[in-house]
């Protein structure tokens, strides 16, 4: 009986803890959406990664996931470190694919989709970064050049591209929390080798 | 003498012209293993006895420097190709302008999982903002407490506004430019500051002062603000150099923080607490 309201007590404490993360990751408090894990372990303590686990399989069921963006490291650690979670920035995202017909239900068009692919799969081939110009000069080969820049400006505004002083372009937040890039990179040489056979 | 003259600037051309051509590597993002690194590191070594003045000597440091930042960009090259990711660029130029339009969305949304989040108001925000509009005393009774005495309304000139101690004797850029060294020693342990410690004096006037200059410092990018809404707290940090903002990065809000006498006195008696 006495473990049995242990077990109650447990579940009622996690779930009060969910609610909070819940709350601070859906709802956008800094220009930025999410929260840094330091900002978790403020509000629900230092066992917040396995809350995290638990939201995200609570959220797994409607097709949403914890998507966790190590900033600092060249690639996800494996066994991340208290330390690094800390310094990770913690969003919550579709777990699955949209349609494009979804795309174009949230303000998509489809020639913008596929200058953001053009621009992001660019820039990875280029080691993280290219210049406005070259990056321009692509984009025109398919879309009309009034478009080009209003395009680009709006992948900027949005996150997914950060341009500096120099117009370099850079891959933005929105990008490493959004894009699966390894994948986006792979499918780009299959569609490929799918067209010459 | 005339000989040893040419020579001298001929080698401060070179060393310019090694700099240009980091700068223009590093700028354009050209592969850095095109620049021989040893052949300009002997260029240096060969010039380095000629130099007696502190400006060539500086020279020779910046030429150093920009040739180190190439040796860093050839590290960053290795690591960039030793990682998973790296494919052939120009088979992914080829790919991406070959593909048509609707293949490259369709790839793309089989990669994309966009970012929930909402925007609107929760009941807690809806209780925060009813508790500060019921605790916010009438303008005219905020104003009593402040005790002002009417005036005629008259242009002020500059100098007497120094005089009476709004502005100081310096430009205002020089202000500006102390209340962000200010900012920088303030900040130099934690990266930021809380917005109330840096901004507030012993007196109201001088507070309100630092507040107007802060927005400045914050306008002209010389600094950043962090607010943390549910703490209801704000912080600000320093940038390194000036980074202006515009309307196009979407970072541009205005954000209004009340500097009133009332808030003045709670943060003098918690400071004093």
């Amino acid at each position: 009986m006495e473990g049995r309201k242990r077990g109650v007590d447990r579940k009622a404490y996690y779930a009060a803890k969910i609610r909070k993360v819940a709350h601070l990751l859906f709802y956008k408090r800094h220009s930025l959406p999410g929260a840094r894990g330091w900002e978790l372990r403020k509000r629900v303590g230092s066992d917040y990664p396995k809350v995290i686990n638990l939201l995200d399989e609570y959220l797994e069921k409607i097709g949403l996931t914890v998507k966790i963006v190590f900033e600092e490291e060249a690639s996800p650690p494996e066994n991340p470190t208290l330390e690094q979670y800390d310094r990770a920035r913690f969003y919550i995202t579709l777990k699955d694919n949209l349609g494009v017909e979804e795309a174009k239900m949230i303000g998509w068009r489809i020639d913008d989709i596929a200058a953001l692919c053009a621009s992001i799969a660019y820039i990875i081939s280029k080691g993280g970064k290219a210049q406005r110009k070259e990056l321009e000069d692509l984009l025109k080969n398919k879309i009309p050049n009034w478009r080009v820049d209003i395009d680009l400006n709006k992948f900027i505004r949005l996150g997914y591209l950060i341009e500096d002083e120099n117009e370099q372009i850079y891959l933005g937040w929105r990008t490493r929390a959004e894009v699966d890039q390894r994948k986006l990179i792979d499918l780009l040489l299959e569609a490929e080798s799918e067209k010459k056979t | 003498m005339g000989e040893r003259q040419k020579t001298t600037r001929e080698a401060r051309e070179e060393l310019r012209r090694i700099i240009e051509l980091c700068r223009s590597v590093e700028i354009k993002g050209l592969d850095p293993y095109l620049v021989d690194v040893e052949d300009l590191i002997k260029v240096v070594k060969e010039y380095f006895p000629m130099w007696k003045d502190t400006e060539d000597l500086c020279l020779d440091a910046e030429t150093l420097n920009s040739i180190a930042s190439i040796v860093k960009m050839q590290g960053e090259w290795v690591k960039q190709r030793a990682t998973a990711l790296y494919r052939d660029p120009f088979l992914i130029e080829e790919k991406i302008r070959s593909l048509p339009i609707d293949s490259m969305a369709k790839i793309f949304l089989e990669t994309w999982h966009p970012v929930v989040e909402f925007e609107q108001l929760t009941i807690k925000g809806f209780r925060e903002a009813l508790k500060y509009w019921s605790d916010l005393l009438p303008l005219d009774e905020r104003w009593k407490r402040i005790g002002y005495m009417k005036t005629e309304t008259e242009k002020a000139t500059r100098e007497e506004m120094i005089k009476e101690g709004l502005l100081l004797g310096e430009s205002f850029s020089a202000e500006l430019e102390e209340m962000w060294i200010d900012l920088k020693e303030k900040a130099s342990r934690e990266g930021r500051v809380k917005y109330w410690d840096f901004i507030g004096s012993d007196s109201y006037e001088e507070t309100v002062r630092r507040a107007y200059l802060t927005s400045f410092l914050i306008t002209y990018g010389y600094a950043k603000l962090e607010i943390h809404y549910l703490e209801d707290e704000i912080f600000i940090s320093p940038n390194e150099k000036p980074a202006p903002m515009n309307e196009e990065s979407g970072e541009l809000i205005s954000f209004p923080i009340p500097i009133s006498f009332e808030e003045w006195r709670k943060w003098k008696e918690g400071r004093g607490a």
